[in-house]
């Protein structure tokens, strides 16, 4: 037996005497487990679980073990996720802290900084907010405006930021602040701090499909130790904006995540629209756009699968994977505008009885989907990285 | 599922890319069309594609073929896609192999599949019988006589009917004209008695033929596969087509898609490259994305066909539909892009453009695949 299947073999056994029975249902968005110092568990289980993965390190399965990962080579973990998959376990931990800051700490941070913050992270210990966007620097991130000022051993923060997700349910932040004014990326640095910390506030914000975990995040005279400085003074961009790329890539698997298969459109039509003698849906030009839309999503899927292939191939990142967020984008908000259309009048319902949960949900999801081309960098942007770093398009002067 | 090429494969492509780039670059399809070469492709280069094993790719070792499956075809076919290369791969060796090795008889598979991997034998599939593609829409008609048959009727679209030595019909034996059951497929030798042929001239310059058939004598032993049930046997051949012309058009589409890219960044207006421009780039990156999208299709698609897979209908019309419209998008893009010399005869934008949208047309539109996969889909 190869290195390999034995590992296979002790997963398996291991996952089966330790993944709870409950933890391999689908689960609903609500059922989701963040973690962090207020943790929520919707049961006991789901608890257990994340204990258990955590303790072992498969929250972060190729992390080193000494910040408490699980020290497994790609090939391992690739044997790991098919196994959790097999037997359709849930993600024991769903965290900003491993998806964008783990990553980019691992990259970038001091060994005193990794070891603290690392294991907490992989325990799901300390739940972690990003504090980026602000009103006056969306797109143009790096026109951000929110002021670290040196004063004895700390700084000292003063600004706004905005669609900092979930900012008041996080523990901690990892942000964004000028550091220098007389220049604009070259000004950014990258700093770690607590939300608890007197002159930290923050407001939730009302989007167009109801609530949401957006906040505003205001800070005013924040005192944050100079050793929470992530990387050199100034050289912040760098590490933002790998963040982004893994920010960028979560976003576009984050429907795979939670398993919420949605109802097939196809079904939507036959319910809503009806069917001819033959078993077509009766709204021929719905027909044609369902399909075209089907079409899309199957082919994205499949350039998914390719580009996963060609990267354990080690032929590095393929140039597709740039495309992965606006495409990702584009098919979500494509299949809820045809849910929503098929649905008729009972697609545009708002509230009250006289709508099922299933066509709140739905009119709810198309109006958030809205922001699927907007959060995590606009798909206008995206495109124009595509153009600069795949296509070898220059700026314009 | 085999998303990324093997070793084989791949020396098979630089092979064909070398090949391609040598023997048969856009300038050889222009002197064809210049010269008015009256077979349409270039027979000696295709004598020297079947040496190198193309004309025999499909067809298996013990008709002396090269048995190296679809996915090895369609390499071949998106090489030679992106210089136009016309020749009989689609015509003879995708439609006509696929025909007899899908129902030819034992004799009919000695006789005529060891001389097509030589390249000697030309086959051509005359099946439609209007101007839209409508696959049982089948009027011509086989009437039994004796112990053969007597062929009446007309097709037209026939690839390569004019070169070929032998015909692959659709004929109606039974039921209404556009009944699915009803329809036989026969091999008719393309010099019988009662036989026409009338070459077109397409805008793609690729050849294309009307072809009549009068009284025309058949042996039993000519009728290819189960009488009554070909449409299940056409089906299946024309699917292969439909994703063998898919692996055509996409390397067409990436070389279309190149040469525009390098003008974007060559021709300056305004003191500098056109390509600086926003709205230029973002239509650049449109067309990149769809062909990476296209290129997971295709590869997937004849995958589907190697391993004989059941939704292999659905690949088909899922494919064709796709890299056509990504076709259509970027064939037109790369006239746009060029401006005024896009417009004119010297330069190769328009080649891709007409080849296209004949490409886009043959075996079903995008529009109409999208309708059979809505159907296939069950709804």
């Amino acid at each position: 037996m190869s290195d390999l299947d034995q590992f296979r073999q002790e997963t398996r056994e291991w996952l089966e005497a330790n993944c709870p029975a409950s933890m391999r249902e689908p689960m609903s968005e609500s059922e989701i487990v963040w973690g962090g110092r207020n943790a929520e568990f919707p049961n006991p289980d789901s608890k257990l679980w994340l204990e258990r993965m955590g303790e072992r390190g498969w929250t972060a399965p190729v992390w080193p073990t000494k910040y408490g990962g699980g020290g497994l080579s790609k090939d391992q973990n690739m044997v790991l996720q098919s196994e959790l998959k097999r037997i359709n376990a849930r993600p024991a931990l769903f965290s900003f802290g491993l998806w964008m800051l783990g990553p980019a700490l691992l990259e970038f941070a001091s060994e005193e900084q990794k070891l603290k913050f690392l294991p907490q992270i992989v325990r799901g210990e300390i739940r972690w907010c990003q504090g980026y966007s602000e009103p006056g620097a969306g797109s143009d991130l790096a026109g951000l405006q929110t002021r670290a000022v040196p004063d004895g051993d700390d700084y000292v923060i003063n600004g706004q930021k905005v669609w900092t997700s979930y900012a008041d349910e996080a523990d901690w932040i990892f942000c964004l602040v000028r550091t220098d004014t007389s220049v604009k990326h070259e000004g950014i640095s990258f700093i770690l701090f607590d939300m608890a910390t007197e002159g930290v506030e923050t407001r939730p914000i009302k989007l167009i499909s109801g609530s949401s975990p957006f906040c505003e995040t205001f800070f005013t005279d924040v005192r944050v130790p100079q050793s929470h400085l992530v990387g050199e003074l100034n050289a912040g961009w760098t590490i933002a904006k790998r963040l982004l790329q893994h920010e960028r890539t979560s976003i576009s698997n984050f429907g795979a995540v939670t398993g919420s298969e949605p109802v097939p459109l196809e079904y939507v039509a036959r319910n809503y629209v009806g069917l001819t003698k033959d078993g077509k849906i009766s709204d021929a030009s719905l027909r044609d756009r369902i399909a075209a839309h089907r079409m899309e999503d199957l082919g994205f899927q499949l350039t998914l699968k390719r580009v996963a292939m060609e990267a354990t191939q080690g032929s590095g990142p393929s140039a597709a994977s740039s495309l992965f967020k606006s495409y990702g984008a584009k098919i979500n908000q494509d299949r809820c505008e045809l849910t929503v259309e098929a649905m008729g009048a009972q697609g545009l319902g708002w509230a009250g009885d006289a709508f099922s949960e299933n066509e709140i949900s739905a009119t709810r999801q198309w109006l958030r989907s809205k922001g699927n081309s907007i959060e995590g960098g606009t798909s206008e942007i995206n495109t124009n990285v595509v153009a600069k770093q795949v296509l070898g398009l220059r700026d314009h002067q | 599922m085999a998303m990324i090429l093997n070793e084989e494969q791949n020396l098979l492509r630089d092979s064909a890319r070398d090949f391609v780039s040598d023997k048969g670059p856009v300038s050889a399809f222009r002197k064809i069309r210049d010269e008015k070469n009256a077979d349409g492709f270039d027979k000696a280069l295709w004598t020297e594609m079947a040496e190198l094993g193309w004309a025999g790719v499909i067809i298996p070792e013990e008709f002396g073929g090269a048995d190296f499956g679809f996915q090895g075809l369609g390499v071949v076919l998106e090489e030679t896609g992106r210089t136009l290369l016309p020749s009989p791969l689609v015509s003879t060796i995708v439609l006509g192999s696929s025909a007899l090795m899908l129902a030819g008889s034992d004799e009919q598979k000695s006789a005529l599949l060891p001389a097509i991997a030589e390249g000697k034998c030309l086959m051509a599939l005359a099946a439609e019988e209007g101007a839209h593609h409508a696959p049982y829409a089948v009027e011509t008609a086989a009437t039994a006589d004796g112990d053969g048959w007597v062929l009446n009727g007309s097709k037209c679209q026939v690839l390569d009917g004019h070169v070929a030595n032998q015909l692959i019909v659709t004929a109606r034996t039974s039921g209404a004209s556009t009944d699915r059951n009803g329809i036989s497929l026969f091999v008719v030798a393309a010099d019988s008695d009662g036989v026409e042929i009338e070459a077109l001239s397409m805008v793609d310059n690729r050849n294309s033929a009307n072809v009549k058939f009068a009284n025309v004598r058949l042996d039993a032993s000519d009728a290819l596969g189960t009488q009554d049930k070909g449409a299940d046997v056409l089906d299946a051949i024309l699917d292969r087509g439909r994703i063998a012309l898919a692996a055509e058009m996409l390397g067409a589409a990436q070389q279309v898609f190149e040469f525009t890219l390098e003008y974007l960044k060559e021709r300056h207006q305004f003191g500098q490259p056109i390509g600086t421009f926003q709205a230029l780039q973002h239509r650049a990156v449109k067309m990149f994305g769809e062909l990476e999208i296209c290129k997971s299709v295709v590869m997937e698609a004849l995958t589907a066909i190697d391993e004989g897979r059941e939704d292999v209908p659905v690949m088909a019309s899922f494919a064709k539909a796709k890299v056509g419209d990504a076709m259509h998008l970027i064939s037109s893009e790369g006239v746009q892009m060029h401006g005024g010399i896009g417009m004119t005869d010297e330069h190769d934008s328009g080649l891709y453009l007409k080849r296209a949208r004949v490409a886009e047309h043959t075996f079903g539109s995008s529009a109409w695949h999208r309708d059979r996969f809505a159907t296939l889909s069950g709804y």
